[in-house]
């Protein structure tokens, strides 16, 4: 089934494929949740201050202040 | 083919076909099988090991993910909720419009960022692609495509140039000329060529290769000089809506949602899936890695955006709420990837505390469903392009320190979905 379109091959092709997948996944490495969601949340505190959606931007760095008028173009 | 036969006509529903006919008993392995003769003879070539019918399959598949979850329960000892108790809260978050881009006549469909962090391609239902300069709000480029609903579109990394694509099936690169009056279609080029829509696109690190999704249940990975494919990506059981690159700093994989309503993570060398995630309800309409490369996030029609932790294989929050009955198209997280922008179809964005699963504002403005939505490469702002019918097809959205107007606990307006619930 190498190499065709997924609404070309038949159940069978398709649930042969599913089974070819899940047998490779069942023996995947994992970490449990507690370490890894730790790891996660580490990573986003670490990188909070450079954040400026969360920070903010005062005025005179803000690349988008002042205000752009009316510039519309159609 | 079978250890053991006996034979006997009967006659009734095919276990096959489900037709009414003269059925052959077939005991194979001591398991009884009821095909009429067409589809014995069509299963005998079918070349299936001995035993094997769609039933058997079934039932090893069952087996196989029970064992899966099994697996991935044991390593479920805490929610990421609570291990984000400790996380700071975030403060009152200020969002305003700082920019409309106006210039599409018709519903904006994709657009990307380039790494300058000020120009912008977008492209439209009605063919046209546009580069923007997101400070002054000009045009800078258009190009018509010769195919309506170009569905992706993306800036090269090295902003010289872009690639769209949509019903044509095709992906093109557009050399962008700094001569403004030049045609651009000229120098056009077809790098992918898939055998239904084209849904997603992106470069890889450079300029030369290319990343595609497909309405054909593909991915590919494309040279753009030769327009050869060089890599091609099986396991989706319907149309690839979405696609995201890895950060380049985690290797080289990548992720596609599909119809099927799977996400798949995938090794770029080996062309193998190596995860799988199914537990949306529906389409996944956009995938978007965590900006640590560990995790991704998904929008779904659903109504759900989802967190799946990619180290310990699972799903490990759900961004929802009773009150979101529409799909969620789009996703991107903040720089920090504390916060997940999501865009509608109810015309709202909704702002997610992603650690701890809560929404910290919803967003207001768009007149149209919201299909994409992009945070800039250095995080200053986000920009969602929608499918709005009036010319205020585009909004940008900064965060400021500006303490005026806060669009979080404004109630939707008149006209939209949801208007009159809050």
């Amino acid at each position: 089934s190498q190499g065709k379109m997924a609404r070309d091959m038949s159940d069978i092709d398709i649930l042969k494929m599913e089974l070819e997948q899940l047998k490779k996944e069942v023996s995947t490495p994992r970490e449990p949740v507690s370490k890894t969601s730790k790891d996660i949340m580490d990573w986003c505190e670490a990188a909070s201050g450079t954040d400026l959606l969360i920070t903010g931007v005062p005025d005179d760095k803000n690349p988008y202040k002042p205000e752009k008028g009316g510039c519309i173009i159609t | 083919m079978c250890d053991q036969t006996f034979l006997a006509i009967t006659f009734g529903p095919c276990d096959s076909c489900s037709e009414n006919r003269p059925l052959m008993n077939l005991y194979i392995k001591t398991e009884p099988i009821n095909y009429c003769s067409l589809c014995m003879e069509i299963m005998a070539c079918q070349g299936l090991a001995s035993g094997e019918t769609l039933k058997s399959l079934k039932a090893e598949s069952e087996t196989l993910r029970k064992k899966l979850e099994e697996e991935r329960k044991k390593l479920h000892d805490v929610e990421l909720e609570k291990v984000a108790e400790k996380a700071e809260a975030l403060g009152e978050l200020n969002m305003k419009t700082r920019r409309t881009l106006k210039g599409h006549g018709n519903k904006v469909l994709c657009m990307d960022w380039c790494k300058d962090k000020r120009r912008i391609v977008s492209s439209s239902q009605d063919g046209k692609v546009i580069v923007w300069d997101a400070f002054t709000t000009n045009k800078e480029h258009a190009v018509t495509m010769p195919t309506t609903w170009v569905m992706a579109c993306a800036y090269a990394p090295s902003g010289c140039a872009i690639a769209c694509g949509g019903l044509d099936n095709k992906c093109s690169v557009y050399p962008l000329s700094l001569d403004k009056d030049e045609n651009l279609a000229a120098k056009k080029k077809s790098v992918a060529m898939h055998t239904n829509y084209l849904s997603g696109c992106t470069f890889t690190n450079s300029d030369m290769q290319i990343l595609t999704s497909s309405g054909d249940g593909t991915s590919a990975l494309w040279d753009v000089e030769s327009g050869q494919l060089l890599q091609s990506f099986h396991g989706h059981s319907a149309d690839v809506l979405t696609l995201d690159l890895a950060p380049s700093e985690t290797g080289n994989t990548f992720v596609s949602g599909g119809s099927d309503k799977k996400a798949n993570v995938w090794d770029l060398r080996s062309g193998q899936n190596v995860q799988s995630f199914d537990t949306h309800d529906s389409d996944i309409n956009c995938v978007k890695y965590y900006p640590s490369g560990d995790a991704f996030a998904s929008a779904s029609d659903d109504s759900t955006c989802r967190l799946f932790d990619l180290r310990a294989d699972r799903e490990v929050s759900i961004y929802s709420k009773d009150s979101i009955m529409f799909g969620a198209a789009s996703v991107d997280f903040s720089l920090s990837g504390r916060l997940l922008f999501a865009g509608y179809n109810d015309y709202t964005i909704n702002v997610w505390d992603v650690l701890k699963g809560t929404r910290v504002a919803i967003l207001f403005g768009h007149e149209n469903r919201v299909s994409s939505l992009r945070v800039s490469p250095d995080g200053t702002a986000f920009c969602s392009g929608s499918w709005d019918n009036t010319l205020r097809n585009k909004f940008l959205f900064t965060m400021t320190a500006y303490p005026g107007q806060r669009w979080a606990n404004c109630a939707p307006p008149f006209g939209t979905p949801n208007h009159g619930q809050m």
